[in-house]
């Protein structure tokens, strides 16, 4: 198609983009050790737990941001951002969906998430995270039943601070990189969950984050454990309202994989992009690892990443466990302006590990993309094997896709398999479905899907119709 | 049905259809065959409203309407379709999600509701029966991995589902054994009825055995030079292009 043509697809504006005016209790913008300590005790920490928030300000104070992404943004003013935001009925929070403020379930319904029927019907248990504090929490009596705690992080470190204290910060330890430090010192939501020897979760848990304050950056920290022969999916998905500032987002997801256990965490992300200057995006660095700490215990990440003005986010496995197993399936969109410097890092360290790579990018407008893996053999890693397959898909030409590959093999008897492919959308493929009377909007939704296929059928049935209408609403927007 | 008057079209700067005039009626089944590059797929890939040709002058009518103002997918609406030489691969893509969307863009175009599951899938093993593919062509990606034949056949499957008012075909019979030419021409034939044309790109006489058509032409340089009947088919095959050219160059 011509490309003037799929500028105007492209230059469509972003469709969820409006705010819930719901008042906000937050702290004055700025960031020191007294920051720390009211939002510790906001939260109502114990001891220990502001000491290790302060621990992580003080390593991040002597840390610089990371400059080796390909990604171009000017520097963060840390003090110009607000660290606290709560809705104002924290104190008396709803006990059922009745009680919450209609607003927000307004709010839910635009982005086409109808709660109380999602709920309800698809069995999710959704642990709600509007700004900074869980406003409900559905399905916790069947959860309680099987022995699953599934709950806001605040709360799991008040009533279960043994478990907290014990995998908090063992996967991603607070020094481990300037973004890490930064959310370890100032976190005030997220989830955590355990799910307990030989159970296998009774249904998938959801959460949907949406930032809403303006100005105020968003630092969840979710931690999820699973034990001997257990099994978790849990589901994150989020949005956001369309705002002027520029939303810092500088989220930590830890992942725990005893033996035997497996947990599959499929993320769908559709952050406000900025407009089509890139103003006024978020920007989404993330750090997400899990720990295959068990013989034979397997994590696989799943992700869709659409929205952001930036992202910087590379959910990594580490593969510790013998014959451990460690997935990442992920599709990035990417459009007007939005960079995405994004994929993962596979680290076998122990015998048998496998795992496997498949990364769809699809760039359109004027967006910069960047594939970025890192596949590690350790030298005890005998018969590892890995299998990275990373495609790319142009749409127009003032967009970039680009792929960083690294591989650090220590270990003879490992098999590394890498295949990569960068095309543009055919307009032979166009042109072929238009020949049939298909809109072009169609068409590219259809292409564009079908490159992303591989990916979409790792997701839970439910995510993945919601995934598929969310790229074709970027692509609207985006692609076409 | 079709009027194609004085066409010229250029490709990348230089002309490839020099003012070209085709009368096309319903119920006609016409071949355009001639030498390679003399613009019979060019002619094809304008009525179908391909980007990267541009018209000069001349005028392209489709039921009295002005073709070339219409979008590509607006021209297949109303009835054209094209097979094509080369089908492209659409990997993801299941075959039958993609017959479905074309069949519901035309009915809804039509103004009428989208085709219901159970009626669609009857319609589309009928067919599928009828060109001798079994049902996993439907499951498998558009193309993908398709032998030469698979592919023609898949093109025909998609005239039989979707029914054009004018189906082109190009080069329909290139890379065909002869079993498989004979299974896309009974697809061919049964398209043939009082109120459908069908205009075939080919270089080969052989296709014009399985497929009688009303009229044959044979375009050279641009230009559509001689037409005639079927004979002139088999007249083509035996003589070649050359006396055309001297008989029209007189």
């Amino acid at each position: 198609m011509a490309s003037q043509e799929m500028e105007e697809l492209v230059s469509r504006e972003y469709t969820q983009g409006f705010v819930t005016d719901i008042e906000s209790d937050t702290v004055p913008p700025g960031l020191d050790e007294s920051t720390i300590a009211f939002i510790s005790n906001k939260k109502g920490e114990p001891e220990w737990m502001l000491e290790w928030r302060l621990e992580a300000y003080r390593q991040w104070l002597t840390m610089t941001t990371p400059s080796w992404a390909h990604l171009d943004y000017p520097p963060i003013d840390y003090q110009a951002i607000s660290y606290y935001s709560a809705p104002k009925k924290d104190e008396d929070r709803p006990q059922s969906l009745d009680e919450v403020d209609p607003k927000l379930l307004e709010t839910y319904e635009k982005l086409g998430i109808p709660l109380h029927e999602r709920a309800a019907l698809a069995g999710v248990a959704v642990d709600a995270v509007f700004d900074s504090v869980s406003v409900t929490t559905t399905f916790k009596d069947k959860l309680a039943e099987a022995g699953v705690i599934f709950c806001s992080i605040s709360e799991a470190i008040r009533e279960y601070p043994e478990l907290v204290r014990q995998y908090l910060g063992s996967v991603v330890p607070q020094g481990d990189n300037y973004f890490a430090a930064l959310n370890s010192a100032v976190f005030t939501d997220g989830s955590f969950v355990y799910v307990p020897e030989g159970v296998e979760c009774p249904m998938e848990l959801s959460t949907y984050f949406r930032i809403n304050a303006a100005n105020t950056g968003q630092f969840e920290r979710t931690l999820i454990v699973c034990d001997k022969r257990a099994q978790v999916s849990y589901l994150e998905g989020c949005t956001a309202p369309q705002r002027d500032e520029n939303q810092l987002h500088a989220a930590v997801v830890e992942l725990v994989a005893l033996e035997d256990a497996n947990i599959k965490y499929s993320t769908v992300q559709n952050w406000y992009p900025g407009d089509e200057n890139g103003k006024g995006g978020i920007y989404n660095f993330v750090t997400k690892r899990g720990d295959c700490r068990g013989d034979r215990s397997k994590i696989s990440w799943t992700q869709v990443e659409t929205g952001s003005a930036i992202t910087w986010k590379y959910p990594s496995c580490m593969l510790r466990g013998k014959d451990s197993v460690g997935e990442f399936y992920s599709v990035a969109v990417t459009n007007g302006r939005q960079q995405a410097d994004t994929g993962t890092k596979m680290i076998h360290i122990g015998e048998g590990t496998r795992s496997t790579i498949i990364s769809k990018g699809i760039a359109a407008g004027r967006s910069d993309q960047a594939y970025r893996g890192l596949v590690k053999v350790g030298p005890r890693a005998k018969n590892a094997r890995n299998f990275t397959q990373c495609d790319s898909l142009l749409i127009g030409d003032r967009c970039g896709a680009h792929t960083f590959p690294y591989q650090e093999i220590g270990n003879n008897s490992a098999t590394v398999e890498h295949e990569a492919t960068t095309s543009k959308i055919g307009e032979d493929q166009l042109f072929y479905c238009k020949a049939r009377g298909i809109s072009e909007e169609d068409a590219v939704n259809m292409i564009v899907n079908g490159f992303c296929k591989d990916v979409f059928q790792e997701l839970p049935m439910e995510f993945a119709v919601e995934a598929e209408a969310l790229l074709n609403v970027t692509l609207e927007g985006a692609v076409g | 049905m079709l009027e194609v008057k004085d066409l010229h079209v250029t490709v990348e700067g230089s002309e490839i259809l020099k003012g070209l005039n085709l009368t096309v009626n319903p119920g006609e089944v016409h071949a355009l065959m001639g030498p390679n590059g003399a613009g019979k797929s060019t002619l094809s890939a304008v009525i179908a409203g391909k980007d990267g040709y541009e018209v000069t002058s001349g005028e392209v009518l489709f039921e009295g309407k002005n073709l070339l103002e219409m979008e590509i997918e607006e021209r297949a609406l109303a009835g054209i379709l094209l097979g094509f030489q080369y089908p492209v691969e659409i990997p993801g893509v299941k075959n039958i999600y993609l017959l479905k969307a074309a069949l519901n863009a035309q009915r809804v175009a039509r103004g009428e509701e989208e085709i219901p599951a159970p009626e669609f899938m009857k319609l589309v093993r009928e067919q599928l029966s009828f060109m001798k593919m079994d049902g996993s062509f439907l499951q498998r990606a558009v193309n993908e991995g398709f032998s030469g034949g698979e592919k023609k056949r898949n093109e025909i499957l998609q005239m039989l589902v979707l029914q054009p008012k004018l189906a082109m075909l190009d080069e329909i019979d290139s890379g065909l054994d002869i079993d498989a030419m004979k299974v896309v021409a009974e697809g061919i034939n049964s398209l043939r009825n009082a109120d459908r044309a069908i205009l075939m790109v080919t270089h080969y006489q052989r296709l014009l055995e399985h497929i009688v058509p009303d009229r044959v032409h044979v375009l050279v340089d641009g230009r559509i030079v001689k037409s005639g009947d079927k004979n002139l088919a088999h007249e083509l095959e035996a003589r070649g292009y050359e006396w055309v050219l001297e008989e029209s160059a007189a």
